[in-house]
């Protein structure tokens, strides 16, 4: 009963909105203020690379992490995996269902760096995480 | 400023919106169909409209389907329940405008192979400064109409929450722009993936807010949007939008935090989960009540859609699972069940609502909407089917000890794709059924209207020439 009068004055909706909208803004600022990676100097070829992923939009045929498009494998480790041989080789090829973008040796130059860095930044592969016995996971 | 609402058979911006956005619909599902097709034949269109074009063309054209059919839903039913026009026609006619220029020149961009390259806004950012501009416009528009929050009932509050957060987390999507965000891979993703799971619980409650304003209006009962339940569901649904982010990136190496407070929060939804097992007596023997009201229908389907998504996203939300879900078809189907089986059929139910009163009769039409309904809805399961089935098979392979190679996973997929394909044909013309008389009769009815009105010009010379 009271938490029927509770919530059906005002007072008690805008008291919640103000804990959850503050609650919400302390979490984003947060997370902006302390970045989980401590920055480290901008690595300019990696940063050049990410910006030709980006440009051809890699994204919507490969996974970094498990995001991103299902035609095409997740690249995170793929640098340590396959090799730099191996995937400049596909860059200047292409294979049956990802066309040849005749990219310039500074763009496959690029791209590989930013694989390179991606591919330093962990390890995406399932199969290195454990569970816990409350359902969370930790690698 | 604000004047008396007359919403009879006058085709308003709000409607137009609603008009584009199922126009959007239709082009992103030939869009999705064209990229099924090249998951099955992956030389199909590969010189012109490779995956890489097609892909961004389906996620922008429904996104903005959603975008264009929620504001026009939240702008129709804010002058129906204040009882007058918006604040001001000029700024919806420019949104509008400035909506349909971005969406045409974003399209353009991707045809020509010009990206951005970032998840949902595939698009080069320039263009996310139209869309700030005419979000800015509507969240004017709406302030100034509703005026204030008090005694509210549950769907302005959803409509607010819904504009402001989708301007919030939309800006913040475009963080990567500044360096400090983007030179670590991993701080990247985190704040990428923050907004836009937040941006999703946006637009849902600008959806489910006018869904919610429609069941009382065909019920006829105003109760509820001002109940204690109404709200508690309402903030839970906000603690979720704001909080629960973080199943999209359990196996990123990130704060550990993120992915405990995501589960914590997920597990809230069993609030919401729970109660519709509840109330599933009441909500049958409602639905047979007024299973006759066509718009009823579609929230009838909306609602399974919704029991359906609900459990399989709780159940990815225990990192355990996700852990095996992550990455594969099983977060497509998810997708979809929310995007088609929930949003989409909320839309259509207020898109009927708003546009089947024309001068043609809709009677006529009762059929095809029922047999649309049925198509539409018998092909997604089918659909959702079996992109779970792929997920589950794509997820066995993730954990294999020795895998074959990614392109060999992918073949073994393949009948599981072609069935992907005809049910989404079938689903297609499921929904070109529902779409078609609905566009077609307010078309048509404007036809006539502009030319009635061009025969009462020519043959009232001598009035205009008197100024009677």
């Amino acid at each position: 009963m009271s938490l029927i009068i509770f919530m059906t004055s005002d007072r008690p909706k805008f008291f919640v909105i103000s804990v959850l909208l503050t609650a919400f803004l302390g979490y984003s600022i947060f997370l902006y203020s302390a970045l989980p990676i401590k920055q480290t100097p901008l690595n300019k070829e990696a940063d050049a690379g990410k910006f030709i992923w980006q440009k051809y939009n890699c994204n919507a045929c490969h996974q970094v992490y498990g995001l991103g498009g299902y035609l095409g494998p997740d690249l995170t480790n793929a640098y340590s995996f396959r090799g730099k041989a191996y995937i400049k080789a596909f860059l200047n090829a292409g294979v049956s269902a990802m066309p040849n973008f005749h990219l310039t040796d500074s763009e496959i130059n690029d791209l590989l760096a930013y694989l390179k860095d991606m591919d330093t930044s962990g390890q995406s592969d399932p199969r290195s995480f454990t569970i816990n016995y409350d359902g969370t996971i930790q690698q | 400023m604000t004047e008396p609402f007359n919403n009879k058979q006058q085709l308003n911006t709000s409607k137009v919106f609603i008009l584009a956005g199922l126009l959007l619909l239709s082009a992103g599902m030939l869009f999705g169909l064209a990229g099924a097709l090249q998951y099955l034949f992956p030389d199909f269109l590969k010189q012109k409209l490779s995956f890489e074009k097609i892909r961004p063309m389906h996620v922008t054209t429904v996104v903005f389907w959603i975008i264009f059919g929620a504001t026009g839903g939240a702008l129709t039913y804010l002058q129906q329940h204040t009882g007058k026009k918006i604040y001001s026609k000029l700024l919806a006619q420019l949104q509008l405008l400035v909506f349909t220029l971005t969406v045409v020149a974003i399209l353009i961009f991707y045809f020509l192979g010009i990206f951005g390259g970032r998840e949902y806004w595939e698009f080069p950012p320039v263009l996310a400064l139209p869309i700030v501009f005419g979000w800015l416009l509507f969240l004017i528009n709406f302030i100034k109409s509703t005026g204030s929050l008090k005694n509210q009932p549950v769907y302005v509050w959803m409509w607010l929450t819904g504009i402001v957060f989708f301007l919030f987390t939309f800006l913040e999507s475009y963080l990567w722009i500044f360096p400090y965000f983007r030179s670590n891979i991993i701080n990247d993703m985190t704040v990428q993936w923050k907004s836009y799971g937040s941006m999703v619980g946006s637009w849902n409650m600008l959806i489910y807010g006018s869904s919610i304003f429609l069941m009382e209006k065909i019920s006829g009962n105003k109760n509820y949007s001002h109940s204690p339940i109404a709200f508690a569901l309402y903030f839970t649904g906000l603690f979720n939008l704001m909080f629960n982010w973080g199943h999209h990136i359990y196996t990123l190496p990130t704060y550990h935090f993120i992915q405990y407070i995501s589960y914590a929060v997920s597990m809230t939804e069993l609030f919401i989960f729970g109660r519709i097992i509840l109330l599933w007596k009441s909500s049958l023997s409602a639905a047979l009540k007024l299973a006759h009201h066509i718009a009823y229908r579609f929230l009838i389907a909306a609602d399974v859609w919704i029991f359906l998504t609900l459990f399989l996203a709780i159940i990815m939300s225990v990192p355990a699972i996700n852990l095996y879900t992550h990455g594969t078809h099983i977060t497509v189907a998810h997708t979809m069940g929310a995007t088609i089986g929930i949003n989409s059929f909320l839309m259509l139910a207020i898109a009927f609502d708003i546009l089947h009163d024309t001068c043609i009769p809709f009677a006529r039409y009762e059929k095809w909407l029922r047999r649309g309904n049925w198509i539409a809805n018998i092909s997604l399961f089918i659909f959702w089917s079996s992109l779970i089935i792929a997920g589950i098979l794509k997820a066995k392979w993730q954990m294999r000890i020795v895998k074959i190679p990614f392109a060999d996973m992918m073949l073994q997929l393949r009948p599981l794709f072609i069935i992907l394909f005809i049910s989404g044909i079938t689903m297609t013309i499921g929904f070109l059924y529902i779409l078609f008389p609905l566009v077609k009769n307010q078309l048509i009815c404007q036809l006539k209207k502009l030319t009635h009105k061009d025969n009462l010009k020519e043959n009232r010379p001598s009035e205009f020439i008197t100024g009677n």
